[in-house]
């Protein structure tokens, strides 16, 4: 697939700072970044000693995720796939939730109040009509929200993608459909996707703008997300925005990539490297330098290390929480076989005696 | 209280009417429901009433209305999404089970789908192929949801009213062959049929006879018939909710009548009434005069209509059901 001409590999010398974002914002962007980044590969080290469970990693999508979440205002809502811990992380949502979520444990998918970030999508495309509802919702109740939905190139393949951008077509929805890129669906390359040369031109068809963007330019993303955001809220309606990125690592830990990916391509991708190049750019604009790389980084340690913990610290699964949420009012079948699995653990706690 | 004699589907258009009146979130959602007032009518005159926002001809699209609804749920709407007719609701089967099912523990109570999903259903209706699945069986196995069906219009109003106030999603399956079959009183104002309770709809003490939906009036044919050609009497339920659904007032039957027959249109092979069966087996065991029988649909695809009399249960049917327990 040619991406030459969206993809630029360093930032020039003289590069102008972007209009419309002030120093803090390019400074807070780069930290968000590195944070993403040690998370993520904390992650797959606690897989890989069996301290949490499988673990789709992010690594290569930062800028993808990062500014298009600090994109968003705090009313607007995300619609994350599994391989979007960035953005929830940008988001809001806690990282010992996320840790305890990807170790299996119920009180992982709770997302705090006023953080506006569906339940991650596990299957493919379905949080796309979803997102579609709530914009819609939003419309009609004369709110001042926009959803943005993460989804991979896999999912440009789904019926729901198609259904999703149709609607969000048809009734002029303030939505921004983000799709991350990375030219595999697992070990599927995107020519077993579509025949179509990108996948913003599937835009035209539904109505909707389509935009390219560099998946691995944080300002470029968070322009683009910008501009999409000013034309829902205007009721512009839709876009469908392409951001072309490459994920380094496997589909998930229980993933070999080296089976269909030739380890070339993964190591010229990092030469764009969205954070390398961003903080390039910083440094250039006299915004970063080593020693605040350094603070930064010990500073992201620390809140890892804690949050590890406390995740580790958790007191250990309520059975209850097998039964709770299933309906708003546990019917009578489900609190009896509540109360038998109550009484079982309470059986073999007291044998255990 | 004044009321009006109603068929079903004029009782399901009164409670649709009476909701979105009554609560401004209530939107609906489906194809050919506005300007042609849904396919059976079930929405007529709703469109000039609420408008086009809150009587919405979408896409001809099942996964995109429940997938939306599901949006629309979760940002404070009351979607009544309606699919035309039961087998096409498959293309949206992964929204409903994976995702409107599943919402409120994907999310530990965060977000919910108050939702409604209207489904004509059910056969003997001389429709085309495709158009007379009974398979409430897929919905009552999956956790999350709730599953109701009425088979008369007093019901079909109420428990369609409680539908929409409830706070969880439920699957509203309308008896298609029932649509226009009769008219009964329906009272004018709001009012609701509780979800999650059958309904003793004739008293008797010899055999109990459960059944709902489609297969109700042909329950009760079949309790008249048995009473006349045999003497037996016949207690029958109707059991509204199929899932979860009413284990008391089912048991308490049982157990004073000493004999159950379950008869209805989905096929008998991991049909309702297998589950029925077995929870009778359990609970009631020592009260049991003779084995639960169940009438149901053969195990074949719902056939051409020419077929459908021979395929699914009609009265006869069900008096050789309560023969078989009565003379065990």
């Amino acid at each position: 697939m040619d991406v030459s001409y969206v993809i630029h590999p360093a930032p020039a010398a003289d590069e102008p700072k972007p209009s419309g974002m002030d120093d803090a914002l390019l400074v807070h962007m780069y930290e968000q970044m590195v944070w993403v980044r040690q998370f993520d590969r904390r992650l797959v080290a606690l897989q890989r000693s069996g301290r949490i469970g499988t673990y789709p990693p992010v690594e290569g999508h930062e800028a993808c995720q990062v500014a298009s979440a600090l994109a968003l205002r705090q009313q607007d809502w995300v619609f994350p796939t599994y391989r979007d811990t960035g953005a929830m992380l940008v988001r809001g949502v806690p990282m010992e939730r996320l840790l305890l979520y990807w170790n299996g444990r119920a009180e992982g998918l709770y997302i705090p109040e006023g953080v506006k970030v569906f339940p991650i999508a596990v299957p493919i495309a379905t949080q796309l009509p979803h997102a579609a509802g709530v914009a819609w919702a939003a419309r009609l109740r004369g709110l001042d929200e926009v959803a943005l939905a993460f989804f991979g190139d896999g999912a440009s393949s789904e019926g729901d993608f198609h259904e999703a951008l149709n609607f969000a077509g048809v009734f002029r929805l303030p939505i921004i459909f983000f799709c991350e890129n990375n030219q595999y669906a697992i070990s599927v390359p995107y020519a077993r996707q579509t025949a179509s040369e990108t996948i913003a031109q599937k835009a035209q068809a539904y109505g909707l703008v389509g935009k390219r963007v560099d998946g691995s330019d944080a300002i470029a993303v968070y322009q683009a997300v910008r501009e999409a955001l000013a034309e829902a809220r205007q009721g512009g309606g839709a876009t469908l925005i392409e951001a072309l990125t490459y994920r380094y690592g496997p589909h998930t830990t229980s993933d070999d990539p080296s089976k269909y990916r030739p380890k070339e391509e993964a190591e010229a991708w990092r030469e764009r490297d969205p954070l390398l190049r961003h903080r390039r750019r910083l440094e250039g604009w006299g915004l970063w330098d080593e020693e605040r790389q350094q603070a930064l980084e010990r500073r992201v340690n620390e809140g890892i290390v804690a949050a590890i913990r406390a995740m580790e610290a958790a007191p250990p699964p309520n059975p209850d929480d097998l039964f709770d949420h299933v309906y708003a009012e546990l019917p009578p079948r489900l609190v009896r076989q509540r109360d038998e699995l109550r009484a079982r653990l309470a059986q073999r706690e007291g044998a255990e005696r | 209280m004044s009321g009006r004699e109603l068929t079903l589907i004029q009782a399901i258009n009164a409670g649709l009417r009476e909701a979105m009146r009554r609560d401004e979130r209530v939107m609906l959602l489906g194809e050919d429901i506005g300007k042609n007032g849904g396919v059976f009518r079930a929405t007529e005159g709703l469109l000039e009433e609420f408008g086009e926002d809150r009587v919405v001809d979408t896409p001809l699209a099942e996964s995109g209305i429940l997938g939306t609804s599901l949006g629309l749920a979760a940002n404070g709407m009351r979607p009544v999404p309606e699919i035309q007719f039961m087998a096409f609701i498959y293309p949206g089967f992964e929204q409903v089970v994976s995702h409107i099912a599943r919402i409120r523990m994907r999310s530990r109570g965060r977000y919910t789908a108050p939702l409604v999903v209207r489904v004509p259903y059910g056969g003997r209706n001389r429709a085309p192929e495709l158009h007379s699945d009974s398979t409430e069986t897929f919905f009552a196995h999956t956790p999350g949801l709730v599953v109701v069906s009425p088979s008369r219009p007093y019901d079909g109003k109420g428990l369609l009213l409680s539908a929409i106030e409830s706070e969880d999603p439920v699957i509203f399956l309308e008896p298609m062959r029932l649509y226009r079959a009769y008219r009964e009183e329906v009272p004018d104002d709001y009012y609701t049929v509780p979800l999650g309770r059958a309904e003793v709809v004739r008293a008797g003490h010899d055999v109990t006879l459960i059944s709902w939906g489609s297969t109700m009036r042909d329950a009760l044919k079949a309790a008249e018939q048995a009473e006349q050609e045999h003497g037996w009497s016949v207690e029958v339920i109707d059991l509204r909710t199929l899932s979860p659904w009413d284990e008391e007032t089912v048991f308490a039957s049982v157990i004073r009548t000493g004999r159950a027959v379950i008869a209805h249109e989905a096929f008998g092979h991991l049909g309702l009434g297998a589950e029925l069966a077995a929870r009778i087996g359990e609970e009631c065991i020592l009260d049991l005069e003779a084995p639960v029988a169940r009438v149901a649909s053969y195990d074949v695809p719902a056939p051409l209509f020419q077929l459908e009399d021979w395929y699914a249960p009609d009265a006869g049917r069900i008096v050789e059901g309560i023969h078989k327990v009565m003379t065990f």
